[in-house]
């Protein structure tokens, strides 16, 4: 293949016209301008909160998300959402599986569905959950108010992320090698342990870990149901939200300090995840 | 027999967590007929909520497209240093709970901080005002443009381009007659998850509105409000004109969803 030289590289063109400026001044005209627009947007801000939490002092800041109840807050969302993550990663597996290998009548209404947790607006999510599971609930089951009642809420807006990284993997996965399994004479269950399960893991974990940072920050689909109880109901989110709107920004910019690490070790493991998916997979 | 209880598994799951909740919603809103839905939606309030939504989800979207192409281009197409921080900066917003986005924002733009106040002293609100409400929404649909358009970019290469250039072509003429349509369908799949995404943001915006009625209220913060003032009825009515907004946005996204492997 032909290298072809770009015009701003050259002297001149034939005609003599030489059109603006070199690459590297757009390059740089870019870069700048979507560093300050980033900066404006997120990263001064983000700066600011990380600041705020931490400008007393470490010893202030534990002090600040020790208080019991954000301390509460933290360990409930924390445990929350790691029980969200771990019936993720069965039902979303199996969701997936599903989707996949079975058919049948209203399966491709099905698949559409599994997005609309994402496409829907988190306070919508709430209102609809109670509107089955709240105090009035035509089943007589009610979750308004208890922490089952926030364990439903997160399960429901991180519904779509297992489904979606398993999917793609499964639809990919060559089915010779299981025809192969099962003519050597193992049963279904040898096959999935086996065979499929090792090809689906690493997607099934990243899927998993977004659920996961998803719960974590999860705000607007808690706040109807869990009905706002400390000690109790309350998420980090709702507890933060609280703190803001009693004007105590100090203790809020700490607790979102804890959320935002919290966060970010995930996003870093499920990159590590990624890197050993793609050396083993 | 396992396949027909997976299946069941499934079906049982979807409908005890999904189905049947939306559906409820549905049923709820209209057991008084189509009128009282649509007298809900046509106050005063409801209305000017309508109103806030449009002009704060218009604006985010717009700043959202002009910075995903930006920076997808940026990121694809020009090499610099600090490139791999650039791309990681842009998911950051993923990871940020809503409500965290919004004391962000306060810190940095609210009446008492240097920037904020100096600002204010310019006549220029943010916090509590239209300006905050859309920056809330830029950031949580930050990643959205840019990682509809990255892949499709780079998958189209740039030799046309190339070949534009060196046939006298300027960069926004390159632009607008070879970029631009090659990556039409990936921009409008990225426009329209934003535009669902702001339409439908509900923490970030509580947290720097104020959430005052007939001010500051989007139609999110009035499906809470009017369900904390026990007027359920309203409160189902606008929950269901966004959740059609979202399957409206559904269906779109699926006709725009480059397709995988083909």
């Amino acid at each position: 293949m032909t290298t072809i030289e770009k015009p701003a590289d050259a002297p001149a063109l034939a005609s003599g016209r030489r059109t603006g400026p070199p690459a590297w001044a757009g390059t740089a005209l870019g870069v700048g301008t979507a560093t300050i627009f980033l900066s404006a947007v997120v990263l001064i801000p983000l700066g600011a909160v990380l600041w705020k939490g931490t400008a007393q002092g470490p010893a202030a800041f534990w002090d600040a998300i020790t208080t019991p109840d954000a301390w509460a807050a933290l360990k409930l969302t924390v445990i929350a959402s790691l029980l969200v993550a771990l019936i993720n990663l069965v039902m979303g597996t199996l969701i997936a599986w599903v989707l996949v290998r079975d058919s049948f009548p209203g399966k491709g209404l099905i698949d559409l569905l599994i997005d609309l947790p994402f496409a829907l607006p988190t306070i919508v999510a709430g209102l609809v959950l109670l509107a089955l599971y709240g105090a009035d609930s035509p089943l007589g089951v009610s979750l308004a108010y208890t922490r089952a009642g926030v364990v439903v809420a997160l399960l429901f807006v991180t519904l779509p992320f297992v489904v979606r990284t398993v999917q793609p993997v499964l639809l990919e996965l060559d089915r010779e090698m299981e025809a192969a399994a099962a003519s050597l004479g193992a049963g279904p269950w040898t096959i999935f342990r086996r065979i499929i399960l090792p090809n689906l893991v690493p997607a099934m974990l990243a899927g998993t870990a977004l659920a996961f940072t998803r719960a974590i920050a999860e705000f607007g689909s808690t706040v109807l149901i869990s009905g706002n109880v400390p000690f109790k109901t309350q998420v980090a989110a709702v507890h933060i939200f609280g703190q803001i709107e009693s004007d105590n920004t100090e203790a809020a910019a700490a607790t979102s300090t804890a959320l935002l690490v919290l966060s970010l070790v995930f996003l870093l493991a499920i990159d590590l995840v990624r890197r050993w998916g793609s050396r083993h997979g | 027999m396992a396949k027909y209880a997976l299946r069941l598994i499934v079906l049982a799951y979807l409908a005890v967590l999904l189905i049947v909740p939306v559906g409820l919603i549905g049923w709820r809103t209209f057991e008084d007929g189509f009128g009282a839905f649509a007298d809900a939606l046509t106050t005063h309030s409801a209305l000017h909520a309508f109103k806030v939504t449009l002009i704060v989800a218009g604006w985010a979207v717009v700043l959202n497209t002009l910075f995903g192409v930006l920076a997808a281009l940026l990121l694809v197409r020009h090499r610099f240093p600090g490139k791999r921080l650039l791309s990681a900066l842009i998911d950051l917003p993923l990871a940020v709970s809503p409500v965290v986005v919004g004391l962000a924002l306060i810190l940095v733009y609210g009446t008492f901080t240097p920037v904020g106040g100096w600002l204010e002293g310019r006549g220029i609100q943010i916090i509590f005002s239209t300006p905050g409400m859309v920056l809330a929404t830029v950031f949580v649909c930050l990643p959205l443009v840019v990682r509809a358009i990255v892949p499709v970019l780079e998958e189209l290469g740039d030799e046309q381009e190339q070949a534009a250039r060196t046939l006298g072509a300027g960069g926004w003429q390159t632009f607008r007659r070879i970029t631009l349509p090659g990556i039409r369908a990936a921009l409008g799949y990225g426009i329209v998850l934003s535009l669902a995404r702001a339409l439908g943001e509900y923490g970030a915006v509580a947290v720097v509105s104020g959430r005052t009625v007939d001010q500051t209220q989007t139609l999110t913060l009035f499906v809470e409000e009017r369900f904390e003032n026990f007027d359920v009825h309203a409160s189902y009515a606008a929950a269901l004109a966004l959740a059609a907004i979202a399957v409206v946005s559904l269906l779109a996204t699926r006709l725009l969803r480059p397709k995988d492997g083909t």
